[in-house]
């Protein structure tokens, strides 16, 4: 234990430290959103189109991230727009997306001269290499994705809730769609650094799923995520840290087995009787 | 009195389909028109028109100033239930005031008046105790309510109700049918419906879509008379709800 407690001295734990509490928090609000309005497919074909900014971005020395980010923002938008506009139907549009920015990136990357030493590091992530600038850029993500639920919280639920109705009352459901759309390819592509591009949906849904055990209310099943997100990166790192694991694949883990237990204790009590129910928020 | 609403000489599809045209219609405060017509017919495409959905290809609708308030209109609008995701987390009672945000801005919150008459309907609604449900939770009657609750919110002065009758029970849609009716007294009400048998009882005028807009000013019309609208409707007959036997009639 007093090994456990001591990691926390250490810089780079610190700096894992925070970096969890902003992805907790983007994942939660953000994955609250996509899982509500079934989005978690358009959200894998983002994550995975991102892979191709990143390609680019080695290619041309330039910050991965950035690359990542543009690739990000251009496929959310782009995907609105051609399922809109271009008559392509939704999925397929989004799978050509996914399967065009791996095969991007993967272009890319192999014609960069030299070895491409971090690129392990983007596929699975690794929290505990994060550095202070990223976690500056995390923290002004987290701020705008807060700013942005506490802003128009109810608006953001009107829109969601039912578009057809939202769109009979003249309310700007377009431009909430594009805003959020494009906060959720912020969202992923600011995770990347932690739990890499092949797991960060998960982030994005399973501490969603754990929430919506205890509660059906937007709202509290925002905060409720955030908070199980937290649990689950903490517990992951310190898995990751007591069996020298990688560390995304550690945090997915442990969420995946909180789910299970709280899901299983549920289920069980239900078949008990409903006195017994786990607390419902 | 004014007129709410004229549409004129309209018509109405998606991309180079044409699905209604020439239709015109005029909708008075104390109307409570039912409108029928077969699959296909054009129903939804005639709601979706007036709800500001799809714009006209040709024609137009004119909004009377009363029903105008910048941009909001004063229409009430309840969906079908089905189209509802009944998975979405959110509950009844924030369902309910979703209803006021059309006047609202971009960060608007409800105040203490309006977190009341949401509060009020629920009651008059008999389903003040599913306040805090989810909709997940809730029946196709009872999600039925709420979705009126919603559309009622906002003090509408045009009700406008596709297929209230589908997924519901009998109980509820006779509930519903002597609600409408005293709702009637403050708000024009158009009640689209494929089941002609019943809403006839309720409804005081019809109209038949079909390609085009037939409007039938009583509520009694016969099978020749929809033939004749070429309106191919099966008319059901119901035991347990009131219903009018239609009956042939001359003009």
């Amino acid at each position: 234990m007093d090994s456990l407690i001591s990691i926390f001295h250490f810089g780079f734990f610190q700096n894992a430290f925070w970096a969890a509490l902003m992805a907790s928090i983007t994942c939660g609000l953000v994955g609250t959103y996509i899982v509500s309005r079934r989005i978690v497919f358009i959200s894998g074909g983002i994550t995975h189109a991102s892979f191709g900014g990143i390609g680019l971005g080695y290619f041309l020395g330039i910050n991965p991230i950035l690359g990542a980010l543009i690739f990000g923002v251009l496929s959310a938008l782009g995907i609105e727009f051609f399922t809109r506009k271009a008559d392509v139907r939704e999925d397929s549009a989004i799978a050509m997306l996914w399967a065009f920015g791996m095969a991007i990136g993967i272009i890319f990357v192999y014609l960069t001269p030299g070895y491409a030493p971090n690129l392990m590091s983007y596929l699975f992530g690794n929290i505990l290499t994060v550095s202070h600038a990223n976690l500056l850029f995390m923290g002004l993500i987290a701020l705008v994705v807060i700013g942005f639920f506490i802003a128009f919280f109810r608006m953001i639920l009107f829109v969601s809730f039912d578009e057809e109705f939202a769109l009979t009352n003249n309310a700007p459901v377009r431009l909430f769609n594009l805003v959020l759309i494009s906060l959720v390819a912020l969202t992923i592509v600011m995770n990347i650094r932690v739990v890499g591009i092949i797991l960060v949906m998960s982030l994005l849904t399973i501490p969603q799923a754990i929430a919506n055990i205890f509660t059906r209310n937007f709202g509290s099943m925002m905060i409720l995520s955030v908070i199980f997100a937290f649990i689950g990166s903490m517990a992951g790192l310190l898995f990751s840290y007591s069996f020298n694991i990688p560390s995304g694949a550690a945090i997915i883990f442990a969420l995946v087995i909180l789910f299970g237990i709280l899901k299983l204790i549920s289920v069980g009590l239900k078949r008990v009787g409903k006195k017994f129910a786990l607390p419902r928020v | 009195m004014e007129s709410l609403l004229e549409i004129r000489n309209m018509s109405a599809g998606y991309d180079k389909k044409v699905v209604l045209s020439d239709v015109n219609l005029t909708v008075n405060p104390e109307d409570f028109i039912g409108v029928i017509g077969p699959n296909g017919g054009g129903k939804t495409t005639l709601l979706k028109t007036l709800l500001g959905l799809l714009p006209p290809i040709k024609g137009e609708i004119v909004f009377n100033e009363s029903m105008r308030e910048g941009d909001h209109h004063h229409i009430g609008y309840l969906p079908q239930v089905n189209r509802i995701d009944k998975k979405f987390p959110i509950t009844v009672f924030d369902v309910v005031r979703s209803g006021l945000m059309s006047r609202k801005r971009l960060t608007g919150r409800y105040s203490r008046e309006e977190n009341e008459r949401a509060s009020y309907l629920l009651e008059e609604m008999g389903i003040s105790a599913l306040r805090k449900k989810a909709v997940g939770e809730l029946s196709g009657g009872q999600l039925q309510r709420v979705l009126l609750c919603r559309a009622l919110v906002n003090r509408p002065r045009l009700l406008i109700l596709d297929e209230p009758n589908t997924y519901v029970d009998n109980q509820f849609e006779r509930e519903l049918y002597e609600r409408l009716r005293i709702l009637n007294k403050d708000m024009a009400i158009l009640l689209v419906s494929h089941d002609v048998g019943t809403i006839t009882t309720y409804v005081k005028t019809i109209a038949c879509v079909n390609r085009t807009l037939h409007y039938h000013p009583s509520n009694k019309i016969s099978t020749e008379q929809l033939a004749a609208y070429e309106c191919p409707i099966q008319i059901i007959s119901h035991g347990q709800i009131p219903h009018t036997v239609l009956m042939q009639h001359d003009h």
